[in-house]
């Protein structure tokens, strides 16, 4: 069966690139899952978690929004932030998801939207990045 | 004819000035390094926004829907990112730039709006009474895509509501080690984009509009990114040869100090020699 080439970059750094049977990423109108032949594809992303699955296998990645384009089976991904599942630092993650929803609270009890937006959108990134450590974690314990 | 002392004395100043500038060659080599690999990682998210802009740009046909961003105007007002190292001792570097950046403004803009990046920049246009609409300091070697953000923000904003027409980057072009110069690049409007794109039908989701409204800042940004990277490895790579040239010209200096400082100290025996033997002329010629 055809693979499909990946290709995830950040502003700073190549992330990865490899061959994946399937990636399933979190696009901005809801998850997308991506097979070989897919149709020529270009979307937004929102923070959440990225998974290439390989045979049996599957690599975890946290993104924290950006772009996919899939074309001719190759899927190139213009993250603002990737990392795997064992470059995330859980404890900064937590740290962050703490502060997000104090300042959410914060926001709630008073008026003005862009505030409460910029905390809710470090809340979905500290939420994804603690969701690829969760979820490797029970798959190495499994 | 100076003392043999006062000779040596600056054979040792000068030994002492060539070990600190062997040390800072040493210093800028390293950090040069690891500018160069910045510049080379930051390459393939350059490449790839590129082709997803081009992507885009094919899909649309209705002009109406143009970007703000790319949306050509008469160029009344232009704004100029200068890119300058913080710290100086690096050759001609950004005297070069800040000469090609004045030639520009002048060109340009009766009424420029300023921004600059780094010391040097900075120290420049505020001795020649220039207002700066923003500065930047202190990114140097650790720079990180989310410093140039604010840079990015200040000009974008400044475009979006047409208080400016046009944005250039002003920045030391790294070309390699040994030569570096002075590029001016249009940031804003953004243009010529289509060439990059394929013939595809692309699915777009949410709609093209919304990614592009989304893509064009990060495009923008990653431009301005680029020019950081390139300016530090510009400034570590200049600094890295002068200070080279400063260290063999000491060291030429010692050489010439030395034969200065052996010549004085063999005409000083010789003198010596022949005082003693005219004494002992004369002696024996009373005795």
């Amino acid at each position: 069966m055809a693979k499909l080439t990946v290709e995830i970059v950040t502003a700073e750094r190549r992330v990865l690139t490899d061959e994946a049977d399937m990636v399933i990423a979190p696009a901005s109108e809801g998850t997308v899952g991506i097979l070989p032949r897919h149709a020529p594809l270009l979307t937004a992303l929102k923070p959440g978690v990225m998974v290439l699955k390989k045979g049996r296998d599957e690599e975890l990645l946290a993104v924290s929004g950006g772009f996919l384009q899939v074309s001719d089976d190759r899927v190139l991904i213009l993250a603002d932030t990737a990392e795997r599942a064992d470059e995330v630092d859980e404890q900064r993650a937590a740290q962050a998801r703490t502060d997000a929803e104090a300042a959410l609270k914060e926001a709630a009890s008073r008026p003005g939207g862009i505030q409460s937006d910029e905390a809710r959108a470090a809340l979905h990134r500290s939420l994804a990045r603690l969701n690829v450590v969760q979820r490797r974690r029970r798959r190495n314990t499994m | 004819m100076a003392s043999l002392r006062d000779i040596r004395r600056r054979i040792k100043g000068v030994r002492t000035t060539a070990q600190v500038t062997r040390a800072m060659q040493m210093v800028a080599a390293s950090r040069m390094r690891r500018a160069q690999q910045q510049v080379l990682a930051a390459r393939p998210y350059a490449e790839a926004i590129r082709t997803m802009l081009g992507e885009l740009a094919q899909q649309r046909t209705d002009p109406l829907t143009v970007h703000p961003l790319m949306r050509v105007r008469p160029e009344r007002r232009a704004a100029f990112i200068v890119l300058t190292s913080d710290r100086g001792l690096a050759g001609t570097l950004n005297g070069n730039v800040l000469r090609r950046a004045s030639e520009e403004i002048l060109a340009r803009s009766a009424d420029p709006e300023l921004v600059t990046i780094g010391r040097k920049g900075q120290d420049f246009f505020t001795r020649r009474a220039r207002r700066l609409a923003a500065t930047f300091t202190g990114m140097g070697d650790r720079a990180t895509y989310n410093d140039i953000i604010p840079v990015a923000r200040v000009v974008i904003d400044a475009y979006s509501n047409e208080s400016i027409d046009a944005v250039y980057l002003v920045y030391p072009e790294f070309v390699s080690t040994l030569n570096q110069r002075p590029k001016v690049a249009r940031l804003l409007p953004v243009v010529e984009m289509a060439e990059h794109g394929t013939k595809l039908d692309f699915i777009i989701e949410p709609n093209a509009e919304e990614i592009m409204a989304a893509l064009l800042p990060r495009y923008v940004e990653m431009l301005i990114y680029h020019a950081l990277l390139e300016t530090t490895a510009s400034e570590h790579s200049a600094r890295m040869v002068s200070m080279r040239n400063a260290t063999e010209n000491a060291n030429d200096l010692v050489d010439a100090l030395t034969l200065t400082y052996n010549k004085a100290r063999q005409s000083a025996i010789t003198k010596e020699i022949a005082e003693i033997s005219s004494a002992a002329e004369a002696l024996a010629a009373t005795g």
